[in-house]
């Protein structure tokens, strides 16, 4: 730093550092009285009528300290910035980036290693996948959970169900650029009605308890409203990220009220990008890494 | 016995004062003074010299802010990443002076019972940070955050003018009238979990997120 909009502040902040030294050497200096030969003298003055006070010279232990501390001073400015813009290239910034250094050449070959491997040659390397699980619990356990079962909203990673596709390629994209998940409100094109008749089609596509006259009548309405994103057969679209709906796995819930409200307001969900943040090689073990959860 | 400079000073009350502010105000007057004499201090540019896009805060993002302070975030959540390896492989880059010239006042903070924030911007979706700020176990059942429901209610937009006004005197940023007039309508219909949702995407974006 010390990009000053002009020098005098450079000399500014030197001038005042000096004299506050030299200052302090000054004080120390004209206080450095020794023990005269001969009775000691007393303070002048006198309390509770007999209580005097002996003027005697600062312990000398004491006025080393000081001493000590003037040259821990000097040292330090000579050796890290402090005065003016002297030193700035050893400051917090260089040290950042030795630091950086010396993890690169620990760390970079332990990347390196598996940077040409195939992602399902990573998965299966034991090593890799602890590396994978640290990395998950620092960046991804926040939405995904400490054992990738995921919650509402956030998709769980350990079961078979991908929304954009569950190959090494899908992953990885994934993980870099993030995923965008929206699906449009149909509530003004179905009615109350007609979404709730849609939900009872869904549900009874996954096999779970649903009123059959309107699993009959909401069959129309998925057709045609439902069938471009999920497909004629409802099992989704990774292109699209649209759900397989007939797999009994649930993004949001089973019940019918969820899938009603589903139907009605849409649903607008995002993945954040980690790409830049991560660095490719990251990214590639915790492809592995997440490939590995599924598929053991 | 004649009086020592010593005993002068300490028998005079107004010169002992003198002295004394004379001797504390050059700890600042060397490391505070300095520093408003700094590019990297007061624009918007890093440490090198380059530069951040630094946004001033928008009357959305600007409530946000303040319910943060409200809620008291600081007391657990820092915004300073140190320029530490162990610090920026788990937040992103580590924060510079230049990032927080519209602060006033900044929210470094230095306490981490939670994580730090300076960098949270964009690294969870808008719909994660309702869900975990209504209910933080919802999606985090590690969570020991409280929870903060009482968020999801409308925004106090009376002030928000009066608010751009101050900030007007203070900042470095200063709102048009324009911007200013148009506060109130920018806040029309917005729940106080929209504004600390806007404010947190805001956070850290001004630097590039690689470390």
């Amino acid at each position: 730093m010390a990009d000053f909009i002009s020098g005098f502040w450079n000399m500014y902040v030197m001038v005042l550092v000096a004299l506050s030294i030299l200052f302090c050497v000054f004080v120390l200096v004209s206080n450095m009285t020794k023990r005269e030969k001969g009775p000691v003298e007393l303070h002048g003055h006198v309390w509770d009528e007999t209580l005097a006070e002996y003027n005697n010279p600062l312990p000398r232990w004491w006025m080393y300290l000081f001493w000590i501390t003037i040259v821990f001073g000097v040292v330090y400015l000579a050796i890290y910035p402090g005065f003016g813009n002297v030193n700035q290239h050893r400051g917090q910034w260089a040290q950042y980036d030795a630091e950086m250094q010396a993890a690169e050449e620990r760390f970079g070959p332990v990347f390196a290693k598996y940077r040409d491997m195939d992602v399902m040659a990573v998965a299966a390397d034991p090593d890799a996948r602890a590396m994978g699980q640290r990395m998950f619990l620092t960046y991804c356990a926040q939405c995904h959970g400490s054992a990738a079962q995921g919650a509402k909203s956030f998709p769980n990673l350990t079961d078979s169900a991908w929304l954009w596709g569950g190959e090494p390629d899908n992953i990885r994209e994934t993980i870099t650029n993030g995923r965008n998940g929206i699906m449009p409100p149909f509530g003004p094109a179905l009615g109350a009605e007609g979404a709730k008749d849609v939900a009872n089609y869904v549900r009874s596509l996954n096999g779970l308890a649903h009123d059959s006259l309107r699993a009959q009548r909401g069959k129309e309405g998925f057709e045609t409203n439902c069938v471009a994103c999920h497909g004629a057969d409802a099992k989704g679209n990774p292109m699209l990220g649209a759900p397989n709906l007939t797999d009994n796995i649930w993004l949001y819930g089973s019940s019918e009220a969820v899938i009603i409200e589903t139907i009605t307001h849409g649903r607008n969900n995002r993945m954040p990008g980690f790409g830049e943040f991560l660095g490719e090689d990251k990214v590639h073990i915790l492809t592995a890494y997440v490939l590995s959860l599924s598929k053991k | 016995m004649a009086q020592s400079k010593h005993e002068k000073v300490e028998r005079n009350v107004f010169l002992m004062i003198v002295l004394t502010l004379l001797t504390v105000s050059v700890g600042g007057l060397v490391e505070i003074v300095p520093l408003f004499f700094q590019h990297s201090t007061t624009t918007a540019i890093d440490h090198k010299g380059n530069a951040l896009d630094v946004k001033p805060y928008d009357p959305v993002r600007l409530v946000g802010r303040d319910i943060y302070v409200r809620e008291g975030c600081y007391n657990c959540h820092s915004q300073m990443i140190r320029p530490f390896r162990a610090e920026t492989e788990r937040y992103g880059h580590y924060s510079v002076a230049g990032e927080f010239i519209y602060d006033h006042p900044f929210q470094w903070g230095s306490k981490r019972t939670g994580p730090d924030l300076a960098r949270v911007g964009g690294r969870y979706s808008d719909e994660w940070q309702r869900v975990h700020l209504i209910n933080p176990r919802d999606v985090v059942p590690e969570s020991n955050m409280p929870a903060f429901p009482w968020l999801d209610r409308p925004v106090k937009a009376d002030d928000i003018q009066a608010k751009m006004r101050a900030l007007n005197k203070v900042g470095l940023h200063k709102y048009s009238e324009e911007e200013i007039a148009a506060a109130p309508a920018a806040l029309e219909g917005k729940t106080e979990l929209d504004a600390i949702v806007a404010y947190l995407q805001g956070l850290g974006t001004a630097i590039s997120n690689f470390r």
